[in-house]
């Protein structure tokens, strides 16, 4: 168990590619870190720099007070889950377990004992003689994580680990990763594009996006106050409406038409970000014009698509809600979100 | 696996496709094999004025002879040594070529090259470099205080044969090993890494698991290639000699046939052969399919 640092980290490809510039993230001792963004934005070279599998070109990584820059992976007291589990197909699943055992000279009574109390936490004790292939992925799975736990590392690197399993296993196999690092209190980095792995799992959350840090954040205060419309459009589904919007002496308007809304900020081009779950049917019959284009049914939600002075907006209500023939939109001031518009940084406390 | 079904609104055709292979087959393989078969059970004179069915006694004579023995033992000397030499080596190299990132398509293409030339031309090749009289290569052992004569040296020409039957083999080898180790997931190896495996561990304990279905599909195909297709580096080198030490089994099928004109004999030694071949190829396809570790 240790804390990890990691300073002004930077990678560059041959050919001056910058692949990841400049991120500092401090993780704390037993935290669960998630590291979240669109494919191509760097964080699985973020991860795999941390793991010792990619060279450091800029700023230090160190684990537990040691700087790991020059250090082999496996000097690193880590443990990888991989995308596609990285199982030793020819080794039977209690030879997959033991082999990072085996290769530190561990004696055979500690490893019996350790496989045999990861197996158990992992339900995997009638597969032990298996080769990986007569696996389904959700065992599969477990078996990476086991080799993982067996290690007792001090941290367990995840690289979208569950993106190869069906959507009902991968639900059930994030409750587990949760609970089980949870249990055991090992610093632990998650890598994935899912935003809602990201939510669920993460004690904070990390949004990268073009090799740099968005924001950092628990997830709650990254999705009531998103640092930029980058992260506003990546956390949260469906994502924030992000409406092009123009201020003259407070009252903000969409194109032509008054929103009603009223804010504090200089005359000018502003970003207007309007969750859908924020967003009410009003019923003073006041409020922005809205035309539904079409609607999507969720079940437990009613997703009306349409627009709003031309720009498209998604708005979630109630399925039980009636739906009157002219729809106004009204929301509740605080539930405002500015970005300055060429920026697309957050303006803060501007609402009135 | 998906096949594909093509109809053919013609009857006749389809058989029409088939026929140049089934005619190859019939007048270059079938036919002489039946031929084979039947010659190993007659005696003849070298001129064939005169036939007489003998059984079995063909095949009693050559499994008395010291000299089939002997070539009998030489053959799998020669067949475990080609192989052995050709995949460790193309193993090597295969892991070095894999190993780089720019230059790996042209150290491929320069190692592929020898599996073109001829196995005839190779063994000329090899056959002057090793020239006890005018070859370099004995003229620098003589540098080393080793006096090299695959002429009067029967290991000496061992040797010789084994080197130039190799070296074509080590081309073919090669590419199979570059495929087989480019289709080893590269996270495999990475695990390995975190697991805490040096590289001379990795390879050990992943990578030559994971090919060992092309190892062993490579094994049966390098014996089969060495008892019956190195007539001509024989022929071009050794010749059989000296005093029998490089007679393999083939080259002798082809010194009593038409040299020894003891067609009877000769054809009893080219069925045995066959009975291998057939029985390689059975394992080949009945293992080699199966023998799938993972």
């Amino acid at each position: 168990m240790a804390a990890i640092d990691i300073k002004g980290v930077g990678k560059t490809y041959v050919g001056n590619v910058n692949a990841v510039s400049d991120i500092s993230i401090a993780i704390a001792d037993g935290e669960f870190i998630v590291l979240v963004g669109p494919s191509g934005c760097g964080k699985s070279t973020l991860l795999r720099m941390v793991a010792g599998l990619e060279t450091i070109t800029d700023g230090t990584v160190s684990i537990g007070n040691r700087v790991v820059n020059q250090i082999e992976p496996a000097e690193r007291d880590i443990a990888m889950v991989f995308q596609n589990y990285a199982l030793y197909p020819h080794m039977s699943v209690y030879d997959n377990l033991a082999y990072g055992l085996r290769n530190r000279g561990t004696p055979k009574a500690e490893i019996d004992a350790r496989v045999a109390e990861a197996a158990r936490m992992l339900e995997l004790q009638p597969y032990l003689e298996r080769k990986p292939r007569a696996l389904s992925g959700g065992q599969r799975q477990r078996v990476a994580m086991g080799r993982a736990i067996v290690r007792k590392p001090a941290a367990f690197l995840f690289d979208e680990p569950l993106s190869n399993l069906d959507a009902k296993l991968r639900v059930s196999m994030r409750g587990e990763i949760k609970q089980l690092q949870k249990r055991l209190g090992t610093t632990s980095i998650y890598v994935t594009h899912d935003q809602l792995e990201a939510m669920t799992l993460a004690d904070r959350l990390v949004v990268l996006n073009g090799g740099r840090i968005e924001q950092i954040g628990a997830p709650l205060e990254v999705y009531h106050r998103p640092a930029s419309t980058f992260v506003a459009s990546f956390i949260g589904s469906p994502a924030m409406n992000l409406v092009k919007t123009s201020v003259a002496s407070g009252a903000v308007s969409i194109g032509d038409g008054e929103t009603g809304l009223r804010a504090n900020l200089p005359n000018g081009p502003v970003t207007l970000g309007l969750r859908a779950e924020d967003l009410r049917l009003s019923e003073s019959g006041s409020g922005m014009p809205f035309e539904i284009v079409f609607i999507e049914d969720l079940g437990a939600q009613r997703l009306l698509h349409g627009n709003c002075g031309g720009q498209s907006v998604v708005v979630a209500v109630s399925p039980d809600l009636p739906l009157p023939g002219d729809i106004r939109l009204t929301i509740a001031t605080d539930r405002l979100h500015f970005f300055a518009a060429e920026t697309g940084k957050r303006i803060e406390a501007a609402s009135i | 696996m998906q096949t594909k079904r093509t109809i053919f609104s013609s009857k006749i055709l389809p058989y029409w496709l088939i026929l140049p292979q089934l005619a190859v087959t019939l007048i270059f393989f079938v036919w002489p094999a039946g031929q084979a078969v039947w010659q190993s059970f007659l005696r003849e004179d070298a001129f064939g004025t005169s036939t007489e069915f003998v059984g079995l006694a063909n095949y009693v004579a050559i499994l008395h002879d010291p000299g089939y023995l002997n070539a009998m033992i030489v053959t799998v000397v020669f067949s475990i040594a080609v192989a052995t030499v050709s995949i460790v080596v193309a193993l090597v190299l295969a892991v070095a070529a894999n190993s780089l990132l720019k230059s790996r398509s042209l150290y491929t293409t320069l190692l592929v090259w020898p599996y073109a030339v001829a196995p005839a031309v190779a063994g000329v090749l090899f056959w002057f470099m090793f020239n006890p009289t005018i070859g370099l290569i004995p003229y620098l052992l003589k540098g080393i205080g080793y006096h090299w004569d695959d002429r009067l040296n029967g290991t000496d020409a061992m040797i010789l044969v084994v080197i130039a039957a190799s070296w074509k083999q080590i081309s073919y080898n090669f590419l199979f090993f570059l495929a087989g180790l480019q289709s080893i997931p590269k996270a495999l190896i990475e695990a390995a890494a975190i697991d805490g495996a040096g590289p001379g561990k990795r390879f050990r304990d992943i990578v030559f698991p994971m090919l060992s279905p092309t190892t062993f599909f490579l094994l049966v195909v390098n014996v089969v290639y060495t008892m019956f297709d190195t007539f001509a580096v024989i022929h071009a080198t050794t010749q059989g000699g000296p005093n029998q030490s490089t007679n393999i089994l083939v080259y002798k099928v082809f010194t009593d046939g038409f040299i020894g004109l003891d067609l009877g004999s000769s054809s009893a030694q080219s069925v045995v052969l066959m009975v291998i071949v057939i029985a390689l190829t059975f394992i080949q396809f009945r293992f080699v399919e199966r023998n799938v570790q993972y």
